[in-house]
């Protein structure tokens, strides 16, 4: 979250929304993401290298 | 007063039969679109061009030889009126002309439901171990990227050069609204994390006829599948493939309104970039969306604000020339998509695939992962399978976190059945209705082989004809295609 609140604190300084909101909407999306990646630990490609070293397309258009 | 607009996107899907040591890629995509069982029929596609005579129905009829067909390669025609085929090595899906924005996006949505269910058939065929994978995305993070391109009838008397002038800007910044995000980056542009898009990279120039190499922000290629007298086909080919409908629809509907507005003199001001090609990048590294472009004729301005000023231009427009339901939708999603993108980018995680992508990612970077690690790039990657099973995008669809335009009947009746207003309507009622006796199609014409010495070619040079409302009964009441091509007025 380090890079996430950095970046909303630099924001603050410069615009004039309402910090409260915005700090309010981040955390809950922070805590509901959790169990999401979670589930997608668990169904993502097993041997993450091979398959992305693998995809490997010609070009098109 | 602009042209009343017809659209239509190409994408082009990657493709990987993972554990297969001989893969290639065309044959694979052959095999995958040959595997479809969907409504359809197999046809020879003609490039050649016409220049038919025209009755009130837009439909002339012509006589003879089918000319001269490409042979040998996997094509097919759709009951929806889409074009499924094999393009290099690439299986490709081009979606059926649509007289609205909304329709549009509904008929590109489809295409992941064909390539998913193409897929899913090819898998019952492959060896043990074998996995059919489609990915709706357009580089594979090695320097590698296919197309997805947005097609737009405008009228011939625009001349080209307003149209670089006015729109290279417009395109440049709707990519981030266009972006689908993507780890890294290719082609020799700086390194970043990631970034908004995944073709922005790739851009080179600023106009020209390619589209493999040097790709231009601004396509020249003049082919409109139309009476080349009164229209031309803008084809452009800089935004990314997205999943989130929202997304397809606001890229398009922006797309069709800013060009009848260009039509229609609207525009007051071309906001030209100092160096579009640069910008094009620049923009897409962005995903703080806080660089400052320079303007030609001084100044910066962010991506962002100049969004606004064409949102504010185009709602002026649209107040005084439209009046429709669709294009309110594509006023206000614009509107509440920039205003939260200005407060903050993570807000538009349910509406945009970039936001939606990096969200998930720097979650994974928050539990230790480095941008650099295989896995951040394997949820780049599988965030685009059109697999339900597999997408990442299928996953935050069903844990709530993306907002839909369209729900599952409505894709699937749109797999089967064709847009209601433009000649698609007239293609896919022939593939439903005559599928035995329709041997080449193009966009423009039909060919049947109803048992005489000569083929019978229906042209359709009128997209905006051969609709619902003109052709419905004389469909309803022919019998075979020989019946229909007698109505036509030959046979």
């Amino acid at each position: 979250m380090a890079e996430q609140e950095q970046r909303r604190s630099r924001r603050h300084e410069n615009e004039p929304y309402d910090q409260d909101e915005v700090e309010v909407t981040a955390s809950q999306t922070t805590e509901a993401i959790d169990e999401l990646l979670d589930e997608i630990d668990s169904v993502l490609e097993e041997n993450a290298e091979e398959f992305v070293k693998n995809y490997v397309q010609k070009g098109g258009e | 007063m602009a042209l009343p607009k017809v659209i239509g996107t190409e994408t082009e899907f990657g493709i990987s039969i993972r554990n297969r040591a001989d893969f290639n890629p065309s044959l694979a995509s052959g095999f995958v679109i040959n595997a479809y069982e969907g409504a359809r029929a197999r046809v020879q596609w003609s490039f050649e061009e016409e220049s038919p005579g025209r009755d009130a129905r837009g439909f002339g009829f012509e006589s003879g030889a089918a000319g001269d067909y490409e042979s040998g390669v996997v094509n097919m025609v759709l009951s929806n009126g889409a074009r499924l085929y094999v393009d290099h090595a690439h299986p490709e899906y081009s979606a059926p002309e649509a007289a609205d924005p909304r329709t549009a996006a509904l008929y590109d949505k489809v295409g992941e439901a064909v390539m998913a269910a193409a897929a899913a058939s090819a898998q019952q065929m492959v060896a043990a171990g074998e996995v059919v994978g489609i990915y709706k995305n357009n580089s594979d993070g090695k320097g590698n990227s296919y197309g997805a391109h947005e097609n737009y009838l405008i009228s011939r008397a625009i001349p080209f050069g307003d149209i670089i002038h006015f729109m290279t800007t417009m395109l440049v910044t709707r990519q981030i609204i266009t972006g689908s995000g993507k780890v890294g980056s290719e082609n020799d542009r700086p390194a970043v994390p990631y970034q908004i898009t995944q073709r922005a990279d790739f851009f080179e120039e600023e106009v020209g006829l390619e589209t493999t190499l040097k790709r231009p922000i601004i396509n020249t290629r003049d082919e409109p599948h139309a009476d080349p007298e009164q229209y031309r086909r803008l084809h452009v080919i800089i935004a990314d493939a997205n999943l989130s409908e929202v997304q397809t629809f606001l890229k398009l509907g922006i797309g069709e309104l800013f060009l009848s507005a260009l039509e229609d003199g609207a525009l007051p001001d071309p906001l030209r970039l100092a160096d579009p090609v640069a910008a094009c990048w620049q923009v897409s590294h962005d995903v703080d969306l806080r660089m400052p472009l320079p303007l030609a004729d001084g100044g910066t301005a962010t991506a962002l604000e100049l969004q606004f000023q064409y949102l504010e231009w185009l709602t002026k427009y649209a107040e005084k020339s439209r009046d429709d339901a669709v294009t309110d939708q594509v006023l206000a999603e614009w509107s509440d998509l920039l205003t939260d993108l200005q407060r903050d980018p993570m807000l538009a995680a349910d509406r945009l695939d970039w936001v939606a992508k990096y969200q998930l990612l720097r979650g994974f970077v928050d539990r230790g992962s480095a941008w650099e690690d295989a896995k951040l790039a394997a949820v780049d990657l599988q965030y685009h399978d059109v697999d339900p099973a597999r997408s990442l995008y299928h996953k935050l669809l069903g844990a709530g976190r993306i907002r839909r335009l369209f729900d599952d009947s409505q894709v699937a009746d749109a797999m089967l059945q064709p847009p209601t207003d433009t000649r698609a309507y007239f293609r896919g009622r022939c593939v439903q209705q005559y599928p035995e006796s329709l041997v080449a199609a193009n966009w423009d014409s039909l060919v049947f082989d109803t048992g005489h010495e000569l083929l019978k070619r229906v042209p359709m040079m009128e997209p905006r004809r051969g609709t619902r409302e003109l052709t419905e009964k004389l469909l309803d009441e022919a019998a075979d295609a020989a019946e229909l091509l007698a109505a036509l007025g030959g046979g």
